[in-house]
């Protein structure tokens, strides 16, 4: 330790020198400086905390007063003695932990003579999976931690995966603790050698193995003569040298997704975005997408004059030769290589939320600058972290990670995930909470959404409707169990039938006992029963039919989704609003008595919610109205007929 | 050529604040007219030119401010052209709320926080560019760079958002809001370097310049206007000084210093033994909590 101190003395003596004698020729310098963002995996048993602390300590980031604290810490709270313990730099954040700020991800920041460095550290049990995602989705390299003594261990081999599963090229592997081991070349090898067997298995090409001792100091700095049978560089000369993700985004092809279009006047129309990737020039011949309109850069405009070449990483302003159609959400491309559109993918995701994923409900889906509804198959397989086996799965919990397909409710700009992160990777957030519940990573686009295009039948929902001499209609009624939703339901359709109405009734008696007699009761099973019947009742509604239904359908989301799928003015939601100890007492098929006996489980109202509608169409007060009155006003309304009996 | 730290930060920054103008329904700049409120100000011209900033600054003024800050907030709003919107808590002024003789909790309640939560309500706003960086304390190290307020402009801590990648969830129910924080990933050195490097006007404050001062509990104030109070026995000296950071005249302290420019500022500060909050009662909490562990038993 005294060794690396004194030479770490010297390098930082000779930029106070330089800061003190000239410091425009300091500031020269480093303004020039790059940047890396990385993510340290590992526990503080592997020794993270230290080496973080370490990083810190010996690029000056700690003034005086702060090391005069940490150095009587050190000797009062320490576990070494009368040696500074670097650990306690990070592990005062352990304590605000405790005092209640989430376990999370914390951003730390230092600097080197070459670079700029931002570390993301998070904690490495199984349980944060998450954050180390979130950490590891902005970063360009990993430092993967292995305890000299222990070896590769299962979290190893987790933040190994998750590393590699997340993108991350650039992997890391410190063996840390190298001094408690003797410096042994033997025990360094053989796990090394263990790691690559590991790292091919699950498809990591390639890694940069470092022995080092966070504590000692050695190979952190300056390559250590405790180790001279390693002919690599120390760790942070390798940190000051790696390429950067964006060095390697610029040899791609040109992707701007537009955020925001900058029209001051009516003279100047720009495109603003930050490039995903590629270069560009002023004449280069671009695509938009995904309306494929083609046209050439005029100008790049920023406050600081136009510019001869952008790049990967930038944000500029982009003014196109023609006035052509582009808007939030639009990408820019090359012309002659633009990316692709679809709207049904295989993906992974990583669950974030406490709430499950329910397959086939609707949720908000960012990618890019784009934000579209997508819905989520049932899992193809859930991948345990530990050992990569693929699992059966019918859903995600949190921090579950899982391959699923994806659709989409219209056409997106994407690329793989792994040849582009920005059109690759995305999030997905409840309607409702408005929760980021998921990360996703795009791999491919199904073939089935490439090919099939909507046949443009000459028959169309217009000339069905026509033909029955009505408007399309799905009539939606939703309330507890025994609220009175069917005998209502089956009271309008006989006055539809007398009018001469063309109807169809759906309710449990013809679905559950066929179209979705698979299905049970628990919240998934309920999203997927109600999204089928939303897609019965739509092809209904285009073969021109007043589609009637009666499901107590107790999701606020799932409703929104029927409704979405239908043009304007065509969804009537109709809450037979029934409270639960009338309908309780009713009890006309005696469900409540086996709810409340504890033989029926998922029961709603009992021990499943009831979302009541916000703004149905039409609201039904049972205890004031009876099922006669409340036909002829759903009749009348549905029809466009006023009345003025209630 | 690769984008240098600085590059990458202000692309960042940028982006930022770009998303925010596009989803959200009505932002606002929180502009202390500080350093950092400077830089965050310089890179959304950046970010919207050639149109002008697409929304409002805010200025919390408490009554105690310097008038050299307030001279140089009036001048950059209108020389960018961006409407400038001035809290200021008049009911609590008029009450006697002063900083002389309000402790200190209760005196920033009521002149700074209260009348800001005010202005964002009254005005409506549903997300506002704060320029706290993560490097400033340790708890920060943590916040989002989208950070959610309940109706109440509560932070709670345990509730944030992920973000993933550059994709921000601005999503949000009606009363809640968002504060932003483009400069989250900034150090203090990168501020200073920015400003350098792209020539951006600080208020005179932070250069060195002789003024009127007293010295009061560990503290160099300067006598900025005449309601400055004496205590028994202070006369104001003349003494060439210059501030890290700026706040309430009175509460304010000065460093004596004879860095007249931007590089010999920096040079004094990256040669400077102690952090920038030295002296303020805050810094010890790490320390503290130590200690308390400790108390617990802990180890």
């Amino acid at each position: 330790m005294a060794r690396s101190d004194t030479e770490q003395l010297d390098t930082s003596y000779q930029t106070e020198a330089l800061i003190a004698e000239d410091i425009d020729a300091y500031l020269e310098k480093h303004q020039h400086k790059s940047m890396l963002r990385f993510i340290t995996c590992g526990s503080v048993d592997d020794g993270k905390s230290t080496l973080i602390g370490r990083l810190l300590y010996d690029s000056k980031m700690i003034f005086e007063d702060q090391l005069a604290a940490l150095e009587a810490d050190s000797k009062k709270v320490g576990t070494q003695g009368q040696e500074i313990d670097f650990a306690l730099l990070v592990d005062g954040l352990a304590a605000e932990r405790e005092q209640g700020i989430t376990i999370d991800v914390a951003y730390r920041f230092f600097a080197t003579e070459k670079r700029k460095f931002i570390v993301a550290d998070t904690p490495g049990h199984e349980q944060y999976t998450r954050n180390m995602i979130t950490g590891a989705s902005t970063a360009d390299l990993a430092i993967i931690l292995i305890d000299a003594r222990q070896g590769i261990l299962t979290q190893t081999r987790r933040h190994s995966y998750l590393a590699h599963l997340i993108g991350i090229k650039n992997l890391v592997v410190a063996v840390n603790k190298m001094d408690l081991v003797g410096y042994d070349q033997a025990v360094y090898d053989k796990i090394i050698a263990d790691y690559a067997k590991f790292a091919t298995e699950i498809g990591i090409e390639n890694f940069t193995p470092i022995p080092i001792s966070g504590l000692a100091g050695d190979n952190i700095t300056s390559v250590s003569p405790n180790t001279p049978w390693y002919d690599g560089p120390d760790l942070v000369a390798h940190l000051e040298t790696v390429e950067l993700t964006n060095t390697v985004n610029r040899t791609k092809p040109l992707r701007m997704p537009v955020q925001w279009v900058n029209r001051p006047n009516l003279d100047f129309r720009g495109f603003s975005g930050q490039i995903a990737s590629g270069t560009i020039k002023p004449g280069d011949e671009v695509r938009v997408l995904p309306s494929g309109r083609r046209s050439s850069v005029k100008s790049i405009v920023t406050m600081d004059g136009e510019l001869d070449e952008a790049v990967a990483g930038q944000s500029v302003t982009l003014v196109l030769a023609d006035e052509i159609d582009c808007s939030r959400g639009d990408v820019i491309a090359a012309a002659d290589a633009p990316p692709q559109t679809a709207d049904q993918f295989e993906t992974t995701l990583v669950w974030m939320d406490e709430n499950e994923m329910l397959p086939g409900r609707s949720y908000w889906m960012k990618i890019g600058s784009q934000m579209v509804s997508a819905t989520v198959q049932t899992p193809k397989y859930q991948i345990n972290v530990n050992n990569m086996e693929q699992l059966a799965a019918k859903t995600l919990e949190l921090n579950g990670i899982g391959v699923a397909e994806l659709a989409t409710d219209r056409q997106i700009v994407f690329e793989p995930y792994a040849d582009n992160r920005d059109l690759g990777g995305f999030i997905l957030i409840d309607k409702l909470t408005n929760a980021t519940v998921a990360a996703g990573m795009l791999h491919f686009c199904l073939r089935r959404s490439q090919n099939v295009h909507w046949q443009a039948v000459d028959v169309d929902r217009n000339a069905h409707a026509l033909q029955k001499n009505q408007e399309p209609r799905v009539v939606w009624f939703t309330g507890l169990s025994g609220s009175g939703k069917s005998t209502i339901a089956n009271m309008v359709e006989k006055r539809l039938h007398a009018l001469g109405k063309h109807s169809f009734l759906l309710d449990g008696d013809n679905v559950r006992h066929g179209l979705n007699r698979d299905l049970g009761f628990t919240d998934a099973d309920r999203v997927e029963n109600i999204r089928r019947i939303g897609e019965v009742a739509r092809l209904m509604a285009d073969a021109g039919l007043i589609v009637l239904t009666a499901f107590i359908s107790p999701f606020r989301a799932e409703r929104q989704l029927v409704r979405s799928m239908l043009p304007e003015g065509e969804f009537f939601e109709v809450f037979v609003d029934t409270p639960l100890e009338v309908a309780e007492e009713r009890d006309v098929k005696g469900l409540y008595k086996k709810a409340r006996a504890g033989e029926l489980k998922n029961f709603t109202g009992i021990d499943s919610d009831y979302e009541v509608p916000r703004n149905p169409e039409i609201r039904i007060d049972t205890t004031r109205t009876s099922p006669e009155e409340a036909a002829e006003l759903i009749v009348n309304k549905i029809t466009g007929i006023w009345s003025y009996t209630i | 050529m690769n984008l240098t730290h600085l590059q990458r930060l202000e692309s960042e920054a940028i982006h930022i604040m770009r998303e925010v103008v596009a989803e959200a329904e009505k932002p606002v700049m929180l502009y202390s007219v500080g350093k950092d409120s400077a830089v965050m100000l310089h890179l959304a011209k950046k970010a919207f030119y050639p149109s002008p900033p697409p929304f409002p600054l805010l200025h919390i003024a408490s009554g105690w401010d310097f008038q050299a800050l307030l001279d140089h907030r009036d001048r950059t709003a209108k020389e960018i052209g961006m409407e400038l919107i001035v809290a200021h808590n008049q009911e609590a002024a008029d009450a006697g709320i002063n900083p002389f003789d309000a402790r200190a909790g209760v005196y920033s309640q009521q002149m700074l926080i209260d009348p800001l939560k005010q202005a964002l309500t009254e005005h409506g706003f549903d997300a506002a560019f704060g320029g706290g960086r993560r490097d400033e304390e340790k708890s920060r190290a943590k916040e989002r760079i989208f950070s959610f307020r309940s109706s109440s402009h509560r932070w709670d801590p345990k509730n944030q958002r992920p973000e993933l990648w550059k994709l921000y969830n601005m999503n949000k129910a009606k009363s809640e809001s968002i504060r932003v924080f483009p400069l989250s990933n900034w150090t203090e050195l990168d501020i200073w370097q920015y400003i350098h490097l792209e020539q951006i006007d600080i208020v005179p404050l932070y250069y060195a310049a002789k003024l009127p001062t007293v010295k009061r509990d560990g503290l160099l104030l300067v006598v900025d206007d005449e309601r400055m109070r004496l205590e028994e026995g202070e006369v104001p000296e003349e003494k060439v000084v210059r501030f890290r950071t700026l706040g309430c005249y009175p509460l304010t302290g000065a460093t004596e210093s004879s860095a007249a420019t931007l590089p010999e500022i920096i040079q004094e500060m990256l040669l400077a033994t102690s952090s920038e909050r030295e002296g303020r009662a805050v810094d010890h909490d790490a320390t503290a909590s130590m200690e308390k562990k400790k108390q617990e038993g802990y180890f």
